[in-house]
């Protein structure tokens, strides 16, 4: 269980805005079975945390991402 | 105005041309009701991640629109809900996010020309720049 020391990776590049569209880097914050990575795994930021969660949801509903997986 | 991301995917059987007649009459249509079109991304067939009526594969494609207070988005939807060969669609207001991802990038930079000038100024502490900037 990888336990990222401090940082949120989308503060570190200053990210501002977390787009639906972009599925390679929701994708990282989706393991197996296409769940959403909890913060104190993945290391993300609240604010972030927030945008990323609704970015992989709107994507689930394009059926960008799935909703459960294997 | 407020700037709209919509997306829509279409059924995978439709041809070359039924693809672009359909993205022609909704972006007609949103142009009728008064919003500017800033771009049209066809980004193509992709699979699906679950089937959506059965089909495993559709057509994505992604509109930019710009309008004051969403006639035009409206009535896209609508049609959109009624239109067989549409099987998702999504409509999404970005001018916030693009105005507050602005503002970060502003009060970054800001942040950043206040530290240089800062550093530049001699020894003696300058007083912590009370600059109020919005």
């Amino acid at each position: 269980m990888a336990r990222r020391r401090k940082y949120c990776k989308f503060c570190a590049d200053k990210v501002d805005y977390i787009d639906y569209k972009d599925i390679k880097t929701l994708s990282q914050y989706t393991p197996e079975r296409a769940k959403v990575l909890p913060r104190r795994i993945s290391g993300v930021c609240a604010p972030h945390q927030r945008k990323l969660t609704m970015a992989i949801k709107r994507a689930r509903h394009l059926a960008l991402l799935p909703f459960a997986g294997d | 105005m407020r700037r709209y991301e919509v997306v829509f995917v279409l059924a995978p059987r439709l041809s070359e041309e039924e693809v672009k007649q359909a993205v022609e009459t909704f972006s007609g249509a949103a142009e009728e009701k008064g919003a500017t079109v800033l771009n049209i991304d066809e980004v193509g067939k992709r699979r699906l991640a679950y089937p959506i009526k059965k089909f495993n594969e559709g057509i994505y494609v992604v509109l930019l629109l710009e309008e004051e207070a969403g006639a035009a988005v409206a009535e896209l939807e609508r049609r959109f809900r009624v239109t067989d060969t549409v099987i998702r669609f999504l409509t999404i207001r970005i001018d916030q996010h693009l105005k507050r991802a602005d503002k970060f990038k502003d009060r970054r930079e800001a942040r950043k020309a206040r530290r240089a000038l800062a550093r530049e100024a001699k020894p003696a502490e300058p007083r912590p720049a009370a600059a109020t900037e919005e």
